[in-house]
């Protein structure tokens, strides 16, 4: 009897049995606190009448989006309004993401070159872009780019296919006909073979130190069989170009001015960001790693591309990260300049015609989290891609 | 542990602060002394701040008659300036009473979205404007325009069902700001905007150049628009609907702000004597004191006062009432109040 009691007593006082206790205890306040929560919202969303479910997905949406990349009509549902904002959002932040990542990569080198006006020019980007507001930017660069543009019936015009005007930038549209199909199978197949060149590339340099221009046949591969093959199946593309009718031009590919705007501004802003994180990175790889390169007769390039940057990425790519997850965010200040992103279309619209903003801001938050978490996981597969061999 | 020991406290406390249902609002607002009122952020006419942050406009005038029929003093008001994207969710989360906005009243709002319309105190309909160099003479013409709008209005869909419904092709461009729109219009990016008419009157005297612009004739819609408070709630409803029912039956039977204190001396009329508070005890039904409608006459003025004093010709929005909706119903208009007995 002794023993087992001092047993219980000891396993009482026992520090880890204590510590799972108070977080069994965390956790249960936890869960009570997010059940009441949801269980008196439930009850008062009922008591004041609100319409709560998921059904209003199905129903027509009954309103228009100015820029949809799939078929959208007020006959479409709200689930469809959805998707057109989502994928708006995406091509915004996709295309941000692109020109942010190679004018921060310049503009980050820039800044460490020895030519005392490039670094100058590179720094005093960096200073002002940085430390502006990103709402006033997208306001400059939208009303700038508005005011400067002429009327549709005044439109600048390049070849008569190219039209830019105050309501966007009008090129034309390819329409591939019958049997354009085999092209495309002919391009992803000399691209997977292309992959394939790299890798064996690769593999043979490192065992035997001879090297193999990779890079010129592959393009060569898919350019050459790209073309033959056009010209084979006799041409199955043509063009549809924009034409003047009534306000406005019709056919073709449209860029409707918000887009270009916001992406210029997310370009820019988020670039001089990326900047210090590429200076950094550069700046993180010791001196000595030059110099040893030199000492073995590297060129100047060479010492770049195979020597520092590989290095500085591992230092690059987490604080890259942050900044991709950045502009993805920040996009959905669209909604200020009229772009029909995600939050406006959805959370906006949609949102006043249902009511329903529980459901819909839960949606559009689950998203931007998604959003987020797919970025982050690409980019720490990049990383642990870069690693070094060795290292952990 | 000590630390653990409070944020348990303050866990629990929260817990139990989270108020589960609400109390009367009319109750709530006699306590307090004063009653929030959603207002847009400036609309000439309708709720516009002046230099001084005092707030004016026929959509002011109902916070300020509802305030009027509970206190006696119509300035006891808070207003909350709200773009329309924000107005439904101030209203349902309590941060307002009263949504004086120009809302439209639709079957969706009052059904679905916890919202009770409390009347109607301006009947609009949405239109376009459009440079009048474009020469376009009427809506007919906007097939394939580029139409800049407003977030979070039934404007969004009256012009998706006007395109429809007569096969044009169109492009929105959608601002979640009304100053935006206009400054959007203003530098060309669309070629006409849409809103209520009303709206479109007083948004031009913010352009560049006011004359420059046309109204179209068509008229796409029917907007009727009045306060809102939440659904749930009939007695602060009541209070709400009869306050704006009581300025439109005291111009029906010739009450106005500058005759009142005669007239209510000399009546022999019994509907003016309800009116006036003499007869009849229609302040104990509305939970108020009996002089609540004489108050709104007397202190903000019936209808017709508040129409002439902020839209009417003779301002700078100039919305002229006889011949539209908005006139009484004896002189051609739809503007029919129930009798206040």
């Amino acid at each position: 009897m002794e023993t087992d009691k001092s047993k219980i007593g000891s396993f009482l006082f026992n520090r880890s049995v204590q510590g799972v206790f108070y977080q069994l205890i965390t956790l249960g306040l936890v869960a009570l606190g997010i059940y009441y929560i949801v269980t008196n919202t439930a009850r008062n969303m009922l008591e004041r009448g609100l319409a709560s479910g998921f059904h209003f997905l199905g129903v027509e949406s009954q309103f228009d989006i100015g820029m949809t990349l799939i078929e959208y009509s007020p006959t479409s549902t709200y689930f469809d309004s959805f998707i057109v904002g989502l994928l708006n959002t995406l091509l915004v932040a996709g295309i941000g993401i692109l020109f942010a990542t190679i004018i921060g990569f310049t503009v980050g080198i820039m800044r460490l070159s020895s030519n005392w006006l490039i670094a100058k020019i590179a720094e005093a980007y960096v200073e002002i872009l940085r430390n502006i507001p990103l709402l006033l930017q997208i306001f400059f660069w939208y009303f700038a780019v508005l005011r400067a543009l002429p009327k549709p019936k005044q439109s600048l015009e390049l070849y008569d296919s190219f039209f830019l005007n105050n309501r966007g930038l009008f090129i034309p549209d390819t329409v591939f006909g019958e049997g354009s199909s085999i092209i495309f199978y002919l391009l992803w197949l000399t691209i997977i073979i292309s992959i394939g060149i790299f890798i064996w590339a690769k593999r043979r340099q490192n065992s035997t130190g001879e090297r193999f221009p990779a890079f010129y046949v592959s393009t060569a591969l898919i350019l050459g069989t790209f073309f033959i093959s056009l010209a084979a199946t006799g041409f199955p593309v043509s063009f549809e170009y924009p034409e003047l009718k009534g306000f406005n031009f019709k056919g073709g590919v449209k860029l409707i001015p918000e887009l270009v705007a916001l992406t210029f501004a997310l370009a820019m802003y988020t670039a001089s960001f990326i900047a210090e994180v590429v200076r950094g990175g550069i700046m993180a790889v010791s001196k000595g790693q030059t110099e040893a390169a030199k000492s073995v007769g590297l060129k100047q390039n060479l010492i770049l591309r195979l020597i520092i940057i590989p290095q500085a990425l591992r230092v690059i790519v987490p604080p890259l990260t942050n900044q991709y997850l950045n502009l993805t965010k920040n996009s959905s200040l669209a909604a200020a300049i009229a772009y029909p992103d995600l939050v406006l279309v959805f959370a906006g619209t949609a949102l006043m015609q249902t009511g329903q903003a529980i459901e819909i801001i839960g949606m559009v938050m689950g998203v931007y989290l998604f959003l987020s978490l797919f970025t982050s996981l690409i980019m720490n597969l990049f990383n642990r891609f870069m690693k070094v061999d060795g290292e952990r | 542990m000590n630390t653990m020991r409070i944020s348990f406290l303050g866990l629990v406390c929260s817990v139990l602060m989270v108020p589960a249902a609400f109390a009367g609002t009319l109750d709530t607002v006699k306590s307090q002394g004063f009653f929030n009122c959603g207002v847009s952020q400036g609309v000439p006419g309708f709720s516009n701040p002046d230099a001084d942050g005092n707030w004016s406009g026929i959509d002011v005038d109902v916070c300020r008659a509802v305030s009027a029929a509970i206190f006696g003093d119509p300035d006891k008001v808070k207003y909350v300036p709200l773009t329309a994207k924000e107005r439904f969710t101030a209203l349902q989360a309590g941060e307002i009473d009263v949504l004086s906005r120009n809302t439209t009243w639709t079957l969706s709002r009052d059904a679905q979205i916890g919202l009770e319309f409390a009347g109607v105190n301006f009947y609009d309909g949405q239109g376009f404007m459009v440079r009048k160099d474009s020469g376009i003479t009427s809506a007919m013409e906007l097939d394939g325009a580029s139409v800049c709008t407003n977030l979070g209005t039934t404007t969004e869909l009256n012009m998706a069902d006007f395109f429809r419904a007569n096969g044009m092709a169109y492009e929105p461009v959608v601002f979640e700001k009304a100053d935006e729109v206009v400054n959007a219009y203003d530098e060309g990016r669309c070629d006409t905007y849409t809103t209520d008419k009303s709206g479109l009157a007083a948004q031009r005297t913010k352009l560049a150049d006011p004359d420059a612009h046309v109204v179209l004739p068509e008229t796409i819609s029917k907007e009727p628009l009045g306060p809102v408070v939440r659904e749930g709630d009939g007695d602060w409803a009541d209070v709400v609907r009869w306050s704006l029912n009581a300025m439109i039956e005291a111009e029906e039977f010739g009450l106005s702000q500058s005759n009142a204190k005669t007239e209510c001396a000399l009546t022999s009329n019994p509907v003016v004597a309800r009116l006036c508070g003499k007869e009849g005890g229609t302040g104990a039904g509305l939970n108020l004191g009996d002089s609540w409608s004489y108050d709104i006459v007397t202190k903000v003025g019936n209808y017709g006062d508040v129409y002439e004093k902020h839209v009417g010709e003779n301002t700078p929005v100039g919305l002229a009432r006889a011949g539209s909706p908005n006139a009484s119903y004896k002189n051609g208009g739809v503007l029919y109040a129930p009798p206040a007995r």
